[in-house]
């Protein structure tokens, strides 16, 4: 098994998030699960990483505690000066407020909002966002910037959801298969506009998915089975989405 | 098809699995089922209190009347000798006549500062089958021989804790006499217990009944072989008009005030006024839960359709049929409402019980045993079953025609198009309470529906209050802009001037205003009227004739003015002349110009120039009596004095009035102002907190996606019951306006010739109808936070819906 931690500081970047023992536990009626065992990761600012494995490996359950959605059970994580491992509900939700923007699979916009709206839902109540219309920009959805979300394709969807995470200029964006509802087609020019954004905006991107080909876009990829990190690979060279086959 | 092998025995025979489903739903549901369970309850209750009580109320009544033979026909005069009962008798249709004296007296009662007014009245020797029969609760009949015994009216006995053996003082015919009470009666002419006249509030502290022997009565009142009241009881199916007429051309020349039936007899109307009264609640305020309750199982229900489609197709795939399924959920709310009507029986035979006890006070029935009847309760459950199947039809209807392959799939995503909202075109509406409108908008009718009940909460409460305000207006303008006396005195019959200088000098008076009452009969063309013709002095202070404004109306030198109610019934308007019949002295009739109608509140009146009236009735400056206004350190002093003048029929001392109206209003106000508030918090809250529950399981997707994007639990907890709020928010000017112009029903409907409500809601009662959603809808509002705060973010965030 390797130590993520090797593999931390590299190329000046500074390291955002510190993952140190993290073990998380269900108890699911009789049976005790454990989604992570002993968990040690370090994520650099700036960095695309991908986080694979099949479903049960841990992978959500590790996106959710970086996230701020989850506590660990045992361990400690911190992302710069937030201790996440011991805030509360209300440090939780100060964490991923300022800090942290979603993709999740089924979009989840708000059906009772435009496109627009749905990315100033979030611009509002953000520290130091991007102007909405800015952020749908970068998704390439200004034309569907008034419309609905049931009157929107997956794929739009899917860039309206990217648009609200990337409008309040977070520190990392995290995404929960973000292509696993979309089509071959579809799916690419989604992973397309996360690349854009890892460049340009130099924000962490973390994406998991049980997809592999994904992996080959990624600076890190970490293989998760059983809770546990089982293998790093960096990549020498990103691959462009476009070239990305499955 | 099930087979035998699939019931357990687990809790009975029929407990199959659909049963089980059921079951385990309503324990998931509780909240829900609860609030609609409460709603249910209540319109349950309050059908059940109010029908059985309005049922006990008419049997209690009718029964009374037969049983101690209230009299048909009634008729007071000045006196009469016993040969003109003879000819009463022998007019065609009557039954029974009862020749009696009839007087009212200045009592002195042990314990009660002011004096008292008694009315003697006489009865036959001992207990015949007489009509107006005494109900004895308590002590023992009259000795014929014996002339200080008396039977008291049990209200007035209560008020100032009399009993058998206790003494009280009167001035009878001048004379300063002890009188024992033997016995505490109830009567059917007294179940209302109130003098008449102005006083249409009962003051049983300071008006009682007193029954005393025939033989000792007459000699005091030195009527021997003479009456003064007559009643009589008519056999079935006799014209009571016509018996009126003759009895009126017989006792005419004895000083007749003229015969009037039963309708007229103010107990009579007080109580058949009650009984009709109760009767309209009876309906109006169950039927406004039941709606409600029915608006809430069909959201609720529609809800639960909704999500419970796969489910449904599930069974349906198995091979239950449509009939199966709907009765399924049939049953669902049915058990819902089963719940609710079991409570309901229950809390409303306990009210009705409190409600007996509360009438019981007020109108003294020997028998008022609240005996609810089986009916009432199968039809308040014939109700709520309709209520539950017709609030679950639409969505079990909707349950049953899904096909199952198109049930399997998820429903379609909630379509939203700019509407309204966006037509507004506003930039500062935020996405949050952009997501509140558009939801509303989606579905109007559920808002709709939502507003509707909490139109009905408030309204309820602005018209309680509503009421309340009108009483004190009532209470203003008759005791502070009109009457401005401390103390009415009345005379046991007319007096010279001379009478007038020595109430001026009675202690403690500083202002004595002298007043003459003739008793009038008022006709306009073939309608007329009998009233009191009151005659003022040109600058009386005490006794201010005002109008709706309160601005003053003069006495006219010569004219006659009287209650626009009384204008209104007689068809007559100022500047026409009347027909003015005096029923006292010479009995002469007057022909006199209209020159205005006031707008009074208790009673009907006719106002004069004193001495124009003194003119009228060819007399020198009589006197019926006297305004007071006292000073207050000498007023014990006074009342002293009034208790022992000879002369002195009533004392009628305004403060002591007002302070008995007042806690009669407050007794029977407290429970019914309590019950509405109880009413009006269970709609509302029903209604919000059911609102509420439904947009949480239908959005909890949605906000849990905001809570991940780093919305605080406040946050999404204000964008949840924002709707809420806003429906409130919307209804609250609806309920007032409801609230207001069900006031004004009712003041419309209360306008009778005894009594008349202004129509006044005062800001304090729309404010509380305010507080009162409002502690509902933050009382829901902290329910439904609680499962905010359980909302499980990742869960949520993984299905797709």
């Amino acid at each position: 098994m390797h130590t993520a931690s090797i593999n931390s500081v590299e190329e000046g970047r500074e390291v955002v998030f510190h993952v140190r023992s993290v073990s998380k536990s269900y108890q699911t009626g009789d049976v005790l699960i454990m989604a992570l065992r002993s968990v040690e990761l370090d994520l650099n600012a700036g960095e695309f990483v991908v986080f694979l494995g099949p479903s049960g490996s841990g992978k959500s359950t590790l996106l959710n505690i970086l996230g701020g959605l989850d506590s660990p059970t045992s361990g400690d994580v911190r992302f710069r000066d937030h201790w996440l491992s011991e805030a509360d509900d209300a440090g939780l939700t100060r964490f991923r407020r300022e800090h942290v923007g979603f993709v999740f699979q089924f979009y989840n916009l708000i059906p009772s909002l435009t496109a627009l709206e749905n990315v100033a839902l979030v611009t509002e109540i953000a520290e130091n966002p991007m102007d909405p219309q800015e952020a749908l920009r970068r998704v390439g959805l200004t034309e569907r910037q008034n419309h609905f979300p049931s009157q929107l394709s997956g794929g739009e969807q899917q860039r309206v959801a990217i648009a609200r995470a990337i409008a309040k200029n977070p520190d990392i964006l995290l995404c929960d298969e973000p292509t696993g509802a979309l089509d071959f087609p579809t799916a690419k020019l989604v992973l397309d506009v996360l690349a854009r954004i890892n460049e340009e905006l130099h924000t962490l991107v973390a994406v998991i998915t049980h997809n592999t080909a994904i992996g080959a876009m990624a600076d890190r990829v970490i293989r998760l089975r059983s809770g546990e990190i089982v293998e790093v690979t960096r990549n020498a060279r990103k691959a462009r989405p476009e070239e990305l086959v499955w | 098809m099930r087979g035998r092998r699939d019931r357990r025995n687990l809790c009975g025979e029929f407990m199959t699995t659909l049963y089980r489903k059921l079951l385990r739903e309503l324990v998931h549901m509780r909240g829900q089922a609860t609030a609609i369970a409460l709603v249910i309850a209540c319109g349950v209750a309050s059908f059940v209190a109010m029908r059985s009580m309005y049922r006990s109320l008419l049997r209690s009544q009718a029964e009374y009347y037969t049983q101690y033979r209230f009299a048909d026909v009634f008729c007071e005069l000045k006196r009469a000798p016993n040969g003109a009962a003879d000819r009463v008798r022998e007019i065609a249709g009557v039954a029974q006549v009862e020749p009696r004296v009839v007087m009212d007296v200045t009592m002195d009662v042990p314990g009660l500062k002011e004096p008292a007014v008694g009315r003697l009245i006489s009865i036959a020797p001992k207990q015949t089958r007489g009509l107006n029969t005494l109900f004895l609760r308590r002590g023992r009949y009259v000795l014929p021989e014996s002339d200080n015994e008396v039977i008291a009216s049990e209200a007035f006995a209560k008020a100032n804790q009399l009993e058998p053996g206790s003494q009280i003082h009167a001035v009878i015919n001048g004379r300063w006499q002890k009188l024992t009470i033997v016995g505490i009666a109830l009567s059917p002419e007294y179940i209302y217990e109130i003098r008449g006249g102005s006083s249409v509030f009962p003051d049983n502290k300071r008006f009682g009944v007193l029954w005393m022997s025939a033989d000792a009565l007459e000699s005091a009142l030195n009527m021997k072989g003479a009456f003064n009241s007559i009643v009589v009881s008519l056999q079935p199916h006799t014209n009571e008009a016509d018996v009126i007429a003759q009895m009126d051309r017989i006792l005419d020349r004895y000083g007749s005030l003229g015969a009037y039936g039963r309708s007229d007899q103010i107990s009579h109307r007080f109580i058949s006024d009650e009984i009709a009264q109760n009767r309209i609640s009876a309906t109006v305020i169950p039927a406004i839960f039941l709606v409600v309750a029915a608006l809430l199982v069909h959201l609720s229900f529609s809800r639960l359709v909704d999500m419970q489609r796969s489910e449904i197709a599930v069974i349906k795939a198995f091979g239950y049929s449509n009939w199966q399924v709907g009765i399924h959920y049939v049953q669902f709310s049915l058990l819902v409402a089963a719940a609710g009507y079991i409570l309901g029986c229950a809390v409303g035979f306990y009210f009705g019980i409190r409600l007996a006890s509360l009438y019981a006070e007020f109108y003294r029935f020997p028998i008022l045993i609240y005996r609810p009847e089986l009916r009432t309760f199968l039809w308040a459950g014939l109700i709520t079953a309709v209520t539950a199947v017709a609030g679950a039809a639409v969505a079990v209807r909707r349950a049953v025609s899904l096909p199952p392959a198109e049930a399997m799939r998820p429903e379609a995503p909630a379509q939203f198009r700019s509407r309204i909202v966006d037509r507004l075109n506003v930039k500062w509406i935020s996405p949050a309470l952009r997501m509140m409108l558009r939801n509303l908008e989606r579905r109007p009718w559920r808002a709709l529906a939502s507003a509707f009940a909490i139109c009905c909460s408030i309204m309820m409460v602005v018209v309680e209050f509503g009421m309340l305000d009108s009483l004190d207006r009532v209470m203003e303008l008759q005791f502070r802009d009109v009457q401005r006396e401390d103390i009415t005195v009345t005379l046991n019959e007319a007096h010279s001037a001379q009478a007038r200088f020595d109430l001026a000098h009675l202690t403690g008076v500083i202002r004595s205003e002298p007043f003459r009452a003739v008793p009038v009969r008022l006709r306009y063309q073939h309608r007329w009227r009998k009233t009191t013709l009151l005659g003022l002095e040109r600058d009386s202070e005490l006794r201010l004739i005002v109008d709706q404004n309160g601005n003053r109306i003069p006495i006219p030198p010569n004219g006659i003015l009287i209650s626009s109610t009384l204008a209104n019934l007689l068809h007559v308007a100022p500047g026409q002349r009347l027909s003015v019949e005096l029923l006292e002295g010479r009995r002469t009739v007057h022909e006199l110009l209209l020159t205005g109608t006031v707008d009074d509140v208790l009673g009907t009146s006719a106002y004069m120039n004193l001495y124009a009236l003194n003119r009228l009735m060819e007399e020198d400056h009589s006197v019926s009596g006297a305004l007071l206004q006292v000073d207050p350190d000498k007023e014990k002093k006074l009342y002293l004095q009034l208790k022992r003048l000879p002369a002195v029929a009533a004392v009628s001392v305004k403060n002591a009035v007002v302070t008995s109206f007042k806690e009669t209003i407050d007794r029977s106000m407290n429970l019914s102002i309590g019950t509405l508030m109880v009413f009006a918090i269970v709609i509302a809250m029903g209604m919000i907190y059911n609102g509420a529950r439904i947009a949480l399981s239908e959005r909890a997707r949605e906000l849990a996606t905001l809570r991940v994007l780093g919305f605080s639990r406040h946050e999404i907890t204000f964008i949840l019951l924002g709707e809420q709020a806003l429906i409130t928010l919307a209804a609250l000017p609806f309920g007032f306006v409801a609230g207001y112009a069900l006031c004004a029903v009712l003041a419309a409907r209360l306008q009778t010739e005894l009594f008349r409500m202004p129509l006044v809601v005062r800001p304090a009662s729309y404010a509380w109808a305010f507080l009162i959603v409002l502690f509902a809808a933050v009382a829901s509002g902290i329910l439904v936070s609680r499962r905010i705060a359980r909302l499980d973010m990742v869960s949520v965030l993984k299905a797709r819906e």
